[in-house]
């Protein structure tokens, strides 16, 4: 009986393992929010003032790879749980 | 993961393996393939510079120009976040910048069982963004005394408000170190897992049978994916060497 309420703990933690994984993925929704309204609002604004857009390209660049790396993190925690714990 | 799939496991490629084991006053100081790496990347960027810059003619060659492009964007990037007074902190900020972005390209050439890349390891980039956080509050400290700390106090706000936002600000320049190593480490374990999975995926199509037929699907995104990660590769070198300038700008101008 003990050895089978074991085996029923490890199943569980396993599965609690998988939904955690599956959660943490839900934070790249906000990554992704934050990418389409970046480029939406940047392509508003260059198809509004085309000589403009050349100069800010690189800001572009940086928020994108500030606002990708928020939904990377959430990401490395859904694979942290898959592959470390 | 059990021992069946260890070669498979995605995360088999971030293992450090000791290639001359020693130790320094008891502490692990084994010569690793991390650290062949970080030589490796050293002697490619001291290769290039120096022998690009040998002749150092007035009208540059193809090598040439290739160094001063690298000179010319990271002194732009110093001069526009920094000023020019920052131009002193140029030597730090570009051996950063081409040190994370030589590692972090090292890392995506695919060599079986060899590749490695550094920056993947949280050990490394917290490092760095430990050198650089010490570099800020130091200089900051040298350069405006005591006043550095207004940085915490903003201007302008009623007391009652400050026992609230000094706190605040206390917090959010703690997390400055652990927001820059984590960056970089995180884009580098999650790009490089996510390749590992989908490239697996090619070969688990390929061993069941009729469904092999769709193997070129995952193939294609995995290339698709290389792509994005040699982007994401450069781009986080640029973005470390752009918040180690906007840090640094606190340190040399201080409070507002």
């Amino acid at each position: 009986m003990a050895a089978e309420s074991l085996e029923i703990a490890k199943q569980t933690a396993v599965a609690a393992k998988y939904i955690g994984a599956g959660i943490a993925c839900l934070g790249m929704a906000g990554a992704g929010i934050g990418l389409g309204n970046l480029f939406g609002q940047f392509l508003s604004g260059a198809l509004r003032n085309p000589s403009a857009a050349d100069g800010q390209r690189g800001t572009l660049l940086l928020g994108f790879a500030l606002t990708e790396a928020l939904g990377i993190f959430s990401l490395l925690i859904a694979l942290l749980l898959l592959f470390a714990v | 993961m059990a021992a069946a799939h260890e070669g498979h496991s995605p995360i088999h490629q971030f293992e450090i393996n000791q290639l001359i084991p020693f130790k320094l006053f008891g502490i692990d100081a084994s010569f690793t393939n991390s650290s062949l790496y970080m030589v490796l990347a050293l002697g490619i960027i001291s290769a290039f510079l120096i022998s690009a810059m040998r002749t150092g003619s007035l009208v540059p060659g193809r090598m040439q120009s290739m160094a001063e492009l690298v000179y010319k964007f990271v002194a732009d990037t110093v001069r526009e976040n920094v000023g020019d007074e920052g131009m002193k902190f140029f030597p730090l900020v570009f051996s950063l910048f081409i040190f994370v972005l030589v590692l972090n390209v090292l890392g995506m050439i695919p060599i079986p069982g060899v590749t490695f890349t550094v920056t993947s390891s949280l050990a490394v980039t917290a490092a760095l963004a430990l050198l650089v956080i010490g570099i800020v509050i130091l200089y900051g400290l040298y350069a405006h005394g005591l006043g550095f700390f207004k940085l915490f106090v903003p201007s302008g706000v009623p007391w009652y408000m400050l026992l609230i936002l000094v706190p605040i600000e206390v917090i959010s320049f703690i997390s400055r170190p652990i927001s820059l190593s984590v960056r970089l480490f995180a884009n580098m374990l999650a790009g490089h897992i996510a390749l590992k999975i989908f490239a697996g995926f090619v070969g688990t199509l390929l061993a069941a049978g009729v469904w092999g037929l769709l193997s070129p699907l995952p193939m294609a995104l995995t290339v698709a994916l290389t792509a994005l990660e040699v982007l994401v590769a450069v781009l986080q070198a640029y973005v470390f060497a752009v918040l180690t300038c906007i840090y640094l700008n606190d340190a040399v101008h201080g409070a507002h």
